[in-house]
């Protein structure tokens, strides 16, 4: 049943919403990448929660005049309007107030989302038009999605992709250093809110799909995953777009497979398995890597640490390292050394003279910088440099750290 | 506007006529900045020599950051004019480089070094033109003016503070700038890294650029700069540091407490 989901054998329906979800996630990853990077990935909340006042006016605008109260098209220009007058308000209350960016997203956010709920519910009590699906933009819902629907988020997302390919560099510039940016002439401003127009328009073509309590997700989720994968900005702007991309994709797919499971919430959990995959498994920034290179510094440095008791004659106190001694067959169990130990020590010992003699001579100044206690000297200065130093060990007499 | 009614008064509001300034680097007239309610920066007058080094002094608090960001438009100013180079700042952007401090971004942004001083060509580069060799040849050759040439494709976290501060003047560099604003370059880094950085500055000033830093370690002043600004949210003196680099001086700008423990330290450091 899932084979026949993701290769898009369950039907016109399910290909058409698997379709345009994987659309919607390839703009939401790559717009969010850059809310990410300027740290003000929440305001996304605040504008997807805004839209649910305006679905309810146009909805009731639309019935008014005597049209259907569902056109979508209606529906999402009034989420708009709100959407933005709630990011205006906040940007106000930040700018004129001594409020924290943080402390008006929750104002706009609850207000607006309280308004939105209330008109709702007095639609449906009073049951003006035909309400029936307007609570689907909470959570999203697909079933009906129609031909058109799907040409529109096609449409709307490739725009956005665009936007963000043309404005990557000063949105870029302005998220590292709004500082370095304004002195350069750039317009911090208006590359903002070109940002949040942005994000304004991938939760809007979202609405249907995901759903405005989960939208955020969707703009979040996949840069913060991208992260782990690449140290650079450029990238993670592309994978995000392609784990969002998937994430649409194969969650969509899955929903379609039973009718009762709302496509929102299935597309985030499946942002989120990248998600956790992608912080416990990716090389370098992931968990089991560091806590690998972790590990690995610590076994080397108790065995420097071994290597210099001995050369010292001294006891070895911490059993771990004596294991690790033993191990690599430099010690014995009752920690007398080997003849491999001993040698091993000496050398360790003598590497410490130099790096203490490296350490007083000036010209050596930036390749003592990178010492660490493990790093060896014959990686950072030649053999000649190495050479001179050991001379003076032999004039001074040296000894180990 | 402010400007026509200057010309018609024949003086700015406060200080010398703005207009027989017109060719130095930088001319501050009654700058005010505020951050809520207390002045930052109060009616502050300031101008900056041709082809000197200027180091703006002052306690914690006194508005050393903020007269730069101002005089950038970095923060909005509550009143004041000021010029570059006899133009107005809008037109004078592209002579002017911007060094702000290390601490004002967040250095595990994903980017390496490299790009970060390709940001100092983005005007140059514009919205798409693409990153060509040469560009990167000439971020590579700032890079290398800072000694940081092997570290281009590093990953921006993995640098010191002393390397951070580096990468940053090397992005000022890529600006190709006549006028140097510089906030706090020698803070918090290690004693070769502020050893090249000064080196820099003075081979700028010996092209004939124009530097301006704000400061904070007074036993350097004298060797590193030859102008000084001292203020303390007014101005407290200004001219070269023969002159206003004095005991008198520091009293009025830091206070008589903190006057006598600074005198001690540059009695260390000085000469």
């Amino acid at each position: 049943m899932l084979i026949d989901a993701v290769t898009l054998q369950l039907g016109y329906n399910a290909t058409l919403v698997a379709i345009g979800a994987a659309l919607l996630g390839i703009a939401a990853g790559a717009s969010g990448t850059f809310l990410f990077l300027r740290k003000r990935a929440l305001v996304s909340d605040a504008i997807s929660h805004a839209t649910l006042p305006g679905v309810g006016l146009a909805f009731l605008v639309m019935t008014a005049f005597g049209g259907d109260g569902r056109h979508l098209v209606g529906l999402l220009i009034g989420a708009s309007l709100t959407a933005a007058f709630g990011l205006w308000i906040m940007h106000g209350l930040t700018r004129h107030t001594r409020l924290a960016e943080d402390a008006a997203i929750g104002a706009v956010l609850s207000v607006f989302f309280g308004f939105g709920v209330v008109l709702l519910t007095v639609i449906q009590t009073v049951s003006v038009g035909r309400p029936a699906g307007l609570e689907d933009f909470l959570l999203g819902a697909t079933a009906g999605m129609l031909y058109q629907d799907a040409v529109l988020i096609a449409v709307a997302g490739a725009l956005a992709v665009l936007v963000v390919w043309a404005l990557c560099r000063p949105m870029t510039l302005v998220a590292f250093d709004a500082g370095f940016a304004a002195a350069a002439g750039v317009n911090v401003r208006r590359v903002d809110l070109a940002m949040m127009g942005l994000v304004l328009a991938v939760t809007i073509i979202g609405l249907k799909v995901v759903g405005l309590v989960l939208i955020v997700a969707l703009l979040i989720i996949p840069p913060v995953t991208a992260r782990f994968w690449t140290n650079r900005s450029d990238r993670v702007v592309v994978i995000a777009g392609l784990f969002g991309g998937l994430s649409g994709f194969v969650g969509a797919a899955i929903s379609a497979t039973a009718p009762s499971l709302p496509t929102g919430p299935i597309i985030v959990l499946t942002a989120f398995v990248l998600f956790a995959v992608s912080m416990l498994f990716a090389p370098g920034r992931g968990v089991l890597a560091a806590w690998m290179r972790h590990r690995r510094q610590q076994r080397r440095i108790h065995l420097r640490q071994g290597l210099l008791a001995i050369a010292q004659d001294l006891p070895i106190y911490e059993r771990y390292t004596l294991q690790l001694l033993v191990r690599a067959g430099l010690a014995r169990a009752d920690g007398v050394p080997t003849e491999l130990g001993r040698r091993r020590a000496e050398k360790a010992c003598r590497d410490e003279s130099r790096w203490a003699v490296a350490r007083r001579m000036h010209s050596h100044e930036s390749a003592v910088s990178r010492y660490d206690g493990l790093l060896p000297i014959e990686d950072v200065l030649t053999r000649d440099e190495i050479r001179e130093i050991d001379r003076q060990i032999a004039d001074v007499g040296g000894e180990c750290a | 506007m402010i400007r026509a009614l200057q010309t018609a008064m024949g003086r700015s509001p406060i200080g010398d006529p703005l207009d027989t300034l017109s060719d130095k680097p930088l001319a501050v007239r009654g700058l005010t900045v505020s951050y809520g309610d207390k002045p930052a920066v109060f009616s502050l007058d300031m101008t900056v020599e041709d082809g000197s080094m200027t180091a703006i002094i002052g306690p914690n608090g006194a508005g050393k950051s903020t007269t730069l960001k101002a005089v950038l438009g970095i923060v909005p100013r509550l009143s004041g004019v000021v010029s570059v180079f006899g133009q107005p700042l809008a037109k004078s952007r592209p002579r002017i480089a911007y060094v702000p401090q290390r601490a004002s971004v967040d250095w595990d942004f994903p980017t390496r070094v490299i790009d970060v001083v390709l940001m100092g060509l983005s005007r140059e580069l514009g919205l798409l033109r693409p990153v060509r060799e040469s560009h990167r040849q000439r971020a590579s050759d700032c890079l290398e003016r800072v000694g940081m040439r092997d570290f281009a494709e590093r990953q921006i976290g993995q640098l010191s503070g002393g390397q951070q501060q580096r990468v940053f003047l090397a992005r000022a560099l890529a600006q190709d700038a006549d006028l140097y604003l510089l906030d706090e370059p020698f803070a918090g880094v290690d004693a070769a890294t502020e050893r090249a950085i000064i080196d820099v500055l003075k081979g700028l000033r010996s092209e004939g650029r124009t530097v301006v830093a704000v400061h904070h370690d007074l036993s350097t002043v004298r060797d590193y700069f030859d102008h000084v600004m001292m203020i303390n949210v007014h101005k407290v003196a200004e001219g070269p540091v023969a002159e206003a680099f004095s005991e008198e001086n520091l009293q009025r700008a830091y206070g008589g407490r903190l006057a006598a423990n600074l005198m001690n330290q540059l009695q260390l450091g000085g000469h």
